[in-house]
């Protein structure tokens, strides 16, 4: 969705925003040095579950808000898949009005203390804005975001959004991960009666089976899913679209529209020999039994998860993170990340592969696990890895990863997690067998409106992208409650 | 929450509830099942539907002791209700006429295997169930089966009801008698190996219903995972039946002990705080 640059402009010519960006003059913001999070030490912090950086002050803040330049064309918002007001957020912050910046940052991103942890801002909003281009490090947006929704949280005055007088129009919204809890939150403030179905016993999706608390405390996914049950959303868990009901049943329950947004949710495997060794885990399995079944309070909690001491992650993208600093903190002596290309193509945010590195993980770059060896009761012991070099870019553009031949060795490990990537879950294509589906088995939508190939249904997330981030995911969210509201004004 | 509306004690270790869900009750084929959690703490576990009655809205769950959760649930009573409770999961059983049927249930894998005896006798197949377990005591839904099956043979380890000896027996028996076409084999995991093995060499086609670990059980985490035909299946979202004659049995029998130690544990430990 394109900003409202006439809005923005509107905004910035505030008589208050004139009178702040006359305080400092360029020169003087730019010499300010962009703050560093404060965070816990990484020999504290690797040993449990309690989040890393502790977030700014509101001194810290101010300060960091004061380098913004509040630029006439902020091409940071170019960056941002919801367009969030990057300027009017932060100027709001630096003349000290905190709960103002969180209600700037909420009319275009409903969930900003989940985005302020876990976008990968340097790939988006940061990475526009005007101080890298005067190589310098950029305003630090995703920090700021993080201050504002959290001085908002624990002030106790949470502002809900207004609420459109109800059209008694039912739809349903499929899964609560970012993108549905995105279109539950957009559908509600236009008075749409919205009930969103979770198939697990908790809702967040991704945001609670997937992201450690160590990244994402859920104590914060609860609240924005209590301010959605404020906005008068119904909530459903334990409920399967497709097995508990079909589209049919709930059709003839009065549901004029669907949203699909039941995520990645098929882990993939490399299949070389030995992958169903015990203790060769999924990064799904091994994260939802960490973070949604709290397995590593066993035997308080029921269900079990194996303490590795030596832990092989295989993977280079934010998922694969989670799990390797997770083994760590489950008592792994020795935590790897194996990962065929080098580390400038890991997909995984930089941040946290710089975490994992204070935490001491190691990693092993341009390897590539060949095969698992296992012991007579079927665990697995050793992994034989292959070293790989890069050749030419491949079809993303990364350079293409080409095994060395004669450079296998093994390494000894009693634990591995397979970390690769998702495809998108069957569940929602087998019960509509209508539905057209890519060869990836994601579903086909009309970009611009995020429809499906039938009417009224409408899908987003990782069902669509097959696995993204939680703001794309969000980003589809919006484009699709804007085109379900239009469909269903249209009828 | 889910109450349940009815508790029976089927022997020692084994009961059965019947728990109100009016759309699982609805939803529900033959061969598919729930998970349940009980408690903030507790686990997600798949237990396979024994029975529902759609007008009642309520679904039958028959239950082993076996370790911490199970135990939980077979604590639970009349009135009380199950935490969490979702289904129904996997693919229904592929019910079809082929001519005679085998349906052979070991100790609670009776449970499941009834309503799939059910299905394929409403199909018009004869049916003919062969029950087995270590003792009479653990023999379920004899008389039940015998409602609708062309015949019951039941056989017992010790030879304390029915006949003595194992379930592959009792099904040998039959093949030598008559022709078969169709076996469907639930119970054990060990049970299930013996008899693919036996009706492999009969050359008889056989389903067996496979009852893996799982966490969700959606085909989210892939704790179930095993080989049918040289190829990973998740038995949530691709079974949980299969071809038993394809299915890596030594694999899957590894695979259910990956936690035994540590649940063991547990388990004697949670045992001690009942007394």
């Amino acid at each position: 969705m394109p900003a409202d640059y006439k809005e923005l402009k509107k905004d910035r010519e505030q008589s208050w925003r004139e009178e702040l960006r006359k305080k400092l003059n360029a020169k003087e913001r730019t010499k300010i040095e962009r703050i560093k999070m404060p965070e816990r030490p990484p020999q504290v912090r690797n040993k449990d579950f309690n989040e890393v950086p502790r977030g700014l002050s509101p001194e810290q803040a101010r300060g960091e808000a004061c380098r913004c330049l509040d630029c006439p064309t902020p091409t940071c918002i170019s960056g941002c898949p919801v367009n969030i007001n990057i300027p009017g957020f932060i100027k709001e912050i630096e003349r000290g009005d905190f709960l103002q910046a969180a209600v700037v940052l909420k009319k275009t991103n409903a969930l900003p203390a989940i985005c302020g942890r876990v976008c990968p801002q340097e790939s988006q909003c940061e990475s526009q804005c005007i101080y890298t281009r005067m190589q310098k490090r950029p305003v630090a947006i995703g920090a700021l975001e993080r201050f504002s929704a959290d001085f908002e949280r624990v002030s106790g005055k949470i502002s809900v959004p207004q609420i459109a007088a109800s059209n008694h129009i039912k739809v349903a919204v499929v899964g609560s991960g970012p993108a549905g809890l995105t279109v539950a939150g957009e559908m509600a403030k236009w008075g749409y009666d919205v009930t969103l179905f979770e198939a697990l016993h908790e809702y967040g999706g991704v945001l609670v089976y997937g992201i450690p608390e160590f990244r994402l405390p859920k104590e914060i996914v609860r609240t924005e899913i209590s301010i959605l049950e404020k906005m008068g959303v119904h909530f459903v868990k334990n409920f399967i679209v497709g097995k508990s009901a079909t589209f049919e049943d709930l059709k003839k329950e009065g549901f004029k529209a669907f949203f699909i947004a039941s995520g990645a949710g098929l882990p993939t495997f490399m299949k070389i020999p030995g992958e169903n060794l015990i203790n060769v885990y999924s990064s799904n399995e091994y994260l939802t039994r960490v973070n949604l079944m709290k397995a590593f309070r066993f035997p308080e909690y029921d269900t079990p998860i194996i303490r590795g001491k030596n832990v092989a992650v295989i993977g280079g993208g934010n998922t694969a993170m989670d799990s390797v600093r997770t083994s760590l903190r489950l008592g792994a002596k020795r935590a790897m990340i194996i990962y065929r290309r080098s580390e400038n193509e890991m997909p995984a945010r930089i941040e946290e592969i710089h975490h994992a590195k204070e935490e001491g993980v190691e990693f092993f770059t341009l390897n590539n696990p060949l095969e698992y060896y296992g012991d007579a009761n079927g665990r697995v012991t050793q992994v034989k890895v292959q070293k790989m070099e890069l050749g030419d870019p491949d079809e993303s553009g990364r350079r293409k990863p080409k095994p060395m031949v004669g450079s296998e060795y093994i390494i000894d490990v009693d634990t591995v997690v397979v970390g690769i990537g998702t495809s998108p879950n069957p569940l929602i294509p087998q019960a509509l067998p209508q539905l057209e589906v890519t060869k990836w088995k994601t579903v086909v939508v009309n970009e611009k409106t995020m429809q499906t190939s039938i009417p009224g249904i409408f899908a987003g997330g990782d069902i669509v992208r097959g696995g993204a981030t939680v703001i794309l995911a969000m980003g589809d969210g919006k484009v699709a409650a804007d085109n379900m509201h239009k469909y269903l004004q249209g009828q | 929450m889910h109450k349940i509306i009815e508790k029976e004690i089927l022997s020692e270790n084994v009961i059965k509830l019947v728990i109100e869900s009016k759309s699982i009750s609805v939803a529900r084929r033959a061969g598919q099942f729930v998970i349940v959690k009980i408690g903030e703490k507790g686990e997600r576990i798949p237990l396979t539907i024994a029975d529902a009655d759609a007008e009642k809205g309520t679904i039958t769950l028959i239950v082993q002791r076996v370790g911490v959760s199970s135990h939980k649930l077979s604590l639970l009573d009349k009135g009380d209700s199950v935490t969490d409770l979702v289904g129904p999961l996997g693919r229904a059983t592929e019910i079809e006429k082929v001519g005679t049927v085998i349906a052979a249930g070991g100790g609670v894998g009776i449970a499941p295997l009834y309503p799939i005896a059910k299905a394929l006798k409403e199909a018009g197949n004869r049916l003919i169930t062969v029950l087995a377990a270590r003792n009479r005591s653990l023999i379920i839904l004899e008389k039940e089966m015998g409602v609708f099956a062309d015949e019951v043979v039941v056989m017992t380890d010790d030879g304390s009801y029915g006949r003595k000896g194992l379930v592959t027996h009792g099904i040998e028996e039959v093949i030598q008698r008559e022709k078969v076409d169709l076996c469907v084999a639930i119970g054990p995991a060990i049970m299930m190996k013996f008899v693919s093995l036996l009706t492999q060499k009969h050359n008889i086609h056989t389903i067996a219903s496979l009852n893996t670990i799982m966490v969700d059980g959606t085909g989210m985490c892939g704790a179930c995972r095993i080989s049918v035909g040289g190829q990973t299946k998740f038995v949530c979202v691709d079974g949980p039946e299969f071809d038993a004659h394809k299915v890596d049995f030594d694999e899957m029998l590894k695979r259910l002990n990956a936690y035994k130690e540590a649940e063991q544990t547990a388990y004697s430990e949670y045992l001690k705080t009942l007394k």
